[in-house]
């Protein structure tokens, strides 16, 4: 039973989507389905803050290696969860002054605005902005044209980079009119609109491919990974 | 202390200085902001439901400022909201009226420019080595990115669409008064399998969370099957059937037909690529052969794009240091945007 119903569950609400894109009648019945989705991906957020609080709270009381960075976590995490929640700062919406819990969450000027802008913003940003130079770094230990497939993944990504560049757009600027598709800038845009266009559709269509085999394995039952295994069954 | 050291020492001492003298004398990271009132006057009658008037920053249409201003101080509901303003702003104001409280300093966001500051070079130290500077940075993240999904979960979907559902009166009174909702008691459905999926955090009965996974899973798959044939698919498929010899005006156009050729020629010996049913020998390993040619190619240009990616934000952050935090690039505040 612990595995039987989740996996009726399972290919009711597919087959429900699937029949609300093809059947007009069942459209109400996809769209609710829609929203209770967005709702449980809601109670998904809970969870995760639910399990970050268990983890850290149970390393800071075990005193585990590195207890003092989970206390700084704790604390940055309570504080926002705090003063979002609580809509610390917010002032009622111009619509309905009366009632102070009326305003956006995320009003300019409140402290979960604050925490948004000189914390979470320039952290997350910093931290995607460091990549550029490990992927620098990566492709230069990693990259030899060595054959044809490597030199032509070079060649393009050189022309792309160059492309896109002050330097580049100046160092083809002397090629005349009448060869001006051989302009960095336009050859960029060239293999932009005709190899990586064919590229690309090629691999979405691919892509498409493999996730409708894989849903329709799961909806059908075939695929029952997501159950984990049966042995691990309390 | 090593010569090494005593180096880096002396190096960070006088950058230290250098921020602390450059902050004391005025000279970056500060942050203005503009006081905007707000002011709303209730012109409803005792007992009637209330009607509420803007009478600041301007008046509501249709109202005259003075009949406004008769109304008792209990009919009245005001707050003051601070908005970013430039530094030359405040200095054209406080240069014409040195009393004035329209434009001031903003301590906070002042504070919170140097803290976004400290955390850039936070993350940025993990280049040299781990330390415990990125491992406080790091920490901060994972918290505040957390707490802020949750937060934003809460009141943008379990707030409207469970709670304003199951009950829109106790919604509408508490914090969207706006909320035209009737109840639906369907929407218990979705808050047992929340509450279901909760139970993952006790101790036993981990199982108990699938029923909400599996509904999670179905409908996804669901969404992603006929989302993926029609908009992907489909759609890419009827994008490239397209006239391979082009013409213009009546003449042919030979290098638009050639970039047709090139196009659907392309995504062909890929789509031969990737089609496993037959040996890649023959005709078809040399098609194949040419299809990873043309995925190389789709590589490098992917490959190219997210390094560009990268250095843009990695140049925007080098940007704000400068620019919003030690006022170098333009100290006299004539930034872009601004």
């Amino acid at each position: 039973m612990k595995r039987l119903i989740p996996l009726w569950i399972t290919a009711i609400a597919g087959i429900v989507l699937i029949a609300s894109y093809f059947v007009p009648y069942a459209q109400g019945l996809g769209e609710l389905t829609s929203i209770w989705f967005d709702i449980l991906a809601g109670f998904a957020f809970i969870l995760g803050g639910g399990n970050l609080l268990k983890v850290h709270l149970k390393k800071v009381s075990d005193k585990a290696a590195g207890w003092g960075y989970s206390v700084i976590l704790l604390a940055s995490f309570l504080i926002t969860l705090f003063v979002g929640l609580g809509k610390i700062g917010v002032h009622p919406s111009p619509d309905y002054p009366d009632n102070s819990w009326s305003g956006v969450y995320n009003e300019v000027g409140s402290p979960f605005w604050w925490l948004y802008e000189y914390a979470f913003k320039p952290l997350t940003a910093t931290m995607f902005a460091m990549l550029a130079f490990y992927i620098a770094s990566a492709s230069f230990r990693a990259f030899r044209a060595k054959n044809v497939e490597a030199v032509l993944l070079l060649g393009t990504a050189f022309i792309i980079l160059l492309g896109r560049t002050f330097a580049g757009v100046w160092l083809t600027s002397w090629l005349p009119e009448s060869l001006s598709g051989l302009k960095i800038e336009n050859l960029s845009v060239y293999i932009m609109q005709v190899f990586n266009t064919a590229g690309s559709r090629a691999i979405i269509i691919g892509i498409a491919l493999g996730i409708a085999s894989t849903s329709l394995k799961v909806i059908l039952g075939v695929d029952r990974s997501y159950l984990g295994s049966a042995r691990s069954e309390p | 202390m090593d010569r090494k050291t005593l180096i880096w020492t002396i190096v960070f001492l006088l950058a230290g200085a250098y921020l602390v003298l450059r902050s004391m004398t005025g000279g970056m990271a500060r942050t203005y902001m503009k006081a905007v009132d707000f002011e709303f006057v209730n012109v409803a009658a005792d007992g009637d439901e209330p009607e509420w008037i803007q009478a600041k920053p301007q008046v509501a249409a249709d109202h005259d400022p003075n009949e406004l201003a008769n109304y008792p101080d209990e009919n009245r509901q005001s707050w003051t909201r601070y908005e970013s303003a430039p530094l030359k702003k405040y200095a054209k104001a406080v240069k014409e009226d040195p009393n004035q409280t329209t434009y001031l300093l903003s301590i906070s966001r002042t504070i919170g420019v140097w803290l976004s500051a400290m955390f850039t070079l936070a993350i940025f130290s993990f280049l040299y080595k781990d330390s415990i500077f990125y491992k406080i940075a790091e920490a901060v993240v994972v918290g505040v990115s957390a707490a802020y999904w949750m937060v934003v979960a809460f009141w943008s979907t379990i707030v409207p669409n469970l709670i304003g559902k199951l009950s829109p009166a106790i919604v509408q009174a508490w914090a969207m008064p706006g909320l035209k909702e009737e109840q639906n008691l369907l929407y218990i459905v979705p808050l047992v399998l929340g509450a279901m999926l909760l139970w993952q955090l006790a101790p036993k009965g981990g199982w108990i969370s699938r029923w909400p996974l599996a509904f999670f899973i179905g409908v996804f798959c669901g969404i992603r099957l006929t989302g993926y044939m029609h908009g992907d698919f489909l759609y890419q498929i009827g994008n490239s059937i397209i006239p391979l010899v082009v013409m213009v005006n009546g003449s042919f156009d030979f290098w638009g037909s050639l970039r047709a050729v090139l196009l659907v020629g392309g995504l062909l010996v890929c789509l031969v690529y990737f089609f496993f049913s037959f040996e890649h020998k023959g005709i078809v390993g040399k098609t194949a052969k040419v299809g990873i040619w043309v995925l190389m190619i789709t590589f490098g240009a992917g490959f190219g794009y997210t390094v560009m990616g990268r250095i843009a934000l990695l140049a925007i952050r080098l940007e704000f240091l400068f620019d919003d935090w030690l006022w170098l690039m333009d100290p006299t505040d004539k930034r872009l945007g601004m």
